[in-house]
């Protein structure tokens, strides 16, 4: 049994005021989205929320334990600065998807534009199509899988975050470069691509990409 | 911010909701700028009556009746003007082309809003869903349509500081960011002989396509060579009669939305705008890439219909 709200007659504020609500758990469906911003923003609490249709910026940003399913696109900033939980999207989504998330699972099934996993700071994505360019930016920790290919500057000035990808990387970012897969590479991304509902992959087929260290440390003949 | 809509309507059946489809679109894009609006409708007889040339007139500061008895004695054709909200459009049985000069040398402060043989521009300062109820867009026909939403960062707020630029015959550009290696480009194109109506960023970049197209090139080369010439953030809309493109800039931070079906092409700053767009339930909807020129032209869905 779920608890049905319809943004097309109740507003976006009161919604997001529900699943606000202290000590709330259960199952909640979120229908009419028509793109708006900030849907199922700021959740913290054990629930599912499953939004029926495109959402517009920000969609399940902040979200801490909860279990959010977007069964649609979603825009800008999708799951922003997440903590835990699982934010899960069934079509692509835009830029800076996942960007300085902390904790949890996010999954796209389709694309994700620019910038995905901005200033990754402990967040795993796993993109079940391509990204686009400057994916991973400055990544510090966490792990991105990305199924397809990766745009432009994969990875730039990137720290201790771990990239695997499938397809082709257009070119590499700052300081990033491919890397050995050793088995607890090949298990985790195994373990991975499972949690996410992609098992079939053969992770050996992935190449893992992370920093050359080269940066960290001020030279002066670092310029380009 | 700034917010740029546009729809270029396949279904002939579907013209005669143009300018209700145009009006939810650019009122969703409300939030994204509020303190000025412009729209180009081709194809609406009331605006732009068939076999007539049409231009669009801002801040003409005389009556309708004074301006259309003036423009009939300067070209020595019959000219006829309506009022739509404080636009006046004239129209004659001429060549498009020398509409512009004509109404400067009787209005010589006049801002030409656009010009063509099947174009109308409006454009205003004051919020969205105002303007577009004053110009009683929702009535409107045509084929085609474009807004914009500015919230203005780089001129005034005036109606010469909104959007769209439509400098040359039948041609219109919209645009969401803004160029930072304009003030270069302008002086360039000053010293190619053209000229400007005001100090804003994405006038230099409707010059700059005209400029092209008037030398030959088609609207994919123009755009081209736009993106190897100009520097900064935009995403672009850009039609004439026939045509309808979209571009990025190679950082693609300036949103954009493009949606598909048989009936239409449709493309907006965000998803909202299109939410309410008939069949987009069934739509192929995607975001452009940056630097990809997607172009859809009449011609080629006349061949095909």
């Amino acid at each position: 049994m779920s608890t049905t709200f319809d943004l097309a007659t109740t507003p976006l504020r009161e919604v997001n005021a529900a699943l606000h609500a202290p000590g709330i758990s259960g199952d909640f469906v979120i229908g009419n989205p028509q793109g708006a911003h900030n849907v199922a923003v700021g959740l913290d609490a054990p629930v599912s929320v499953t939004v029926e249709g495109h959402v517009g910026y920000y969609a399940a940003g902040m979200n801490q334990r909860a279990d959010v399913t977007i069964r649609g696109n979603a825009g800008t900033g999708l799951a922003e600065n997440m903590m835990s939980g699982t934010v899960h999207v069934t079509g692509n989504a835009s830029q800076s998807a996942g960007a300085t998330g902390r904790g949890g699972l996010l999954v796209v099934d389709g694309d994700a534009a620019a910038r995905c996993g901005i200033s990754l700071k402990g967040l795993d994505v796993v993109v079940g199509g391509s990204v686009g360019h400057m994916s991973a930016f400055m990544a510090q920790r966490g792990r991105m899988v990305v199924r397809g290919d990766a745009g432009d500057a994969l990875g730039d000035s990137i720290y201790e975050a771990r990239l695997y990808v499938r397809g082709r990387v257009q070119s590499l970012g700052a300081d990033c470069e491919p890397k050995e897969m050793r088995a607890e590479h090949l298990e985790e991304l195994a373990d991975l691509l499972k949690t996410a509902g992609f098992e079939e992959d053969d992770p050996a087929s992935y190449t893992r990409y992370g920093s050359a260290r080269t940066l960290y440390h001020f030279h002066s003949d670092n310029t380009y | 911010m700034c917010g740029i809509v546009g729809l270029h309507v396949r279904n002939p059946e579907l013209h005669s909701r143009l300018g209700e489809l145009l009006t939810g679109m650019l009122c969703a894009m409300e939030d994204r700028g509020a303190d000025s609006a412009g729209i180009a409708v081709y194809g609406n007889e009331a605006w732009s009556p068939a076999g007539r040339a049409t231009i669009s007139l801002i801040d003409v500061g005389a009556p309708a009746a004074e301006v259309a008895a003036a423009l009939t004695a300067e070209l020595g054709a019959d000219v006829v003007v309506t009022e739509v909200g404080d636009v006046l459009l004239a129209s004659a049985d001429v060549d498009p082309e020398v509409l512009p000069a004509a109404a400067r040398r009787r209005y010589p402060h006049v801002l030409v809003g656009g010009f063509g043989t099947d174009l109308a521009v409006l454009k205003g300062v004051g919020r969205p869903r105002d303007l577009a109820q004053r110009w009683g867009l929702a009535a409107a026909q045509g084929w085609q349509g474009v807004g914009h939403t500015r919230m203005a960062t780089e001129s005034a707020v005036t109606p010469a500081g909104a959007h769209p630029y439509a400098v040359g015959p039948d041609q219109c550009l919209v645009h969401n960011g803004s160029f930072s290696n304009h003030a270069t480009i302008r002086r360039e194109l000053l010293a190619a002989g053209v000229e400007f109506d005001s100090l804003n960023d994405t006038e230099v970049g409707a010059r700059f396509v005209a400029h092209r197209l008037a030398a030959g090139r088609d609207v994919a080369t123009a755009l081209t060579d736009l993106t190897t010439t100009f520097d900064g953030f935009y995403t672009l809309l850009v039609s004439d009669r026939n045509s309808f493109a979209v571009v990025r800039d190679a950082i693609a931070c300036k949103p954009a939305v493009i949606a598909e079906t048989g009936d239409w092409v449709a493309m907006a700053s965000e998803f909202r705008a299109l939410a309410h767009l008939p069949g987009i339930e069934d739509a192929r909807i995607w975001e452009p890439e940056p630097e990809v020129i997607y172009a859809w032209t009449r011609a080629q869905e006349v061949v095909t219909a």
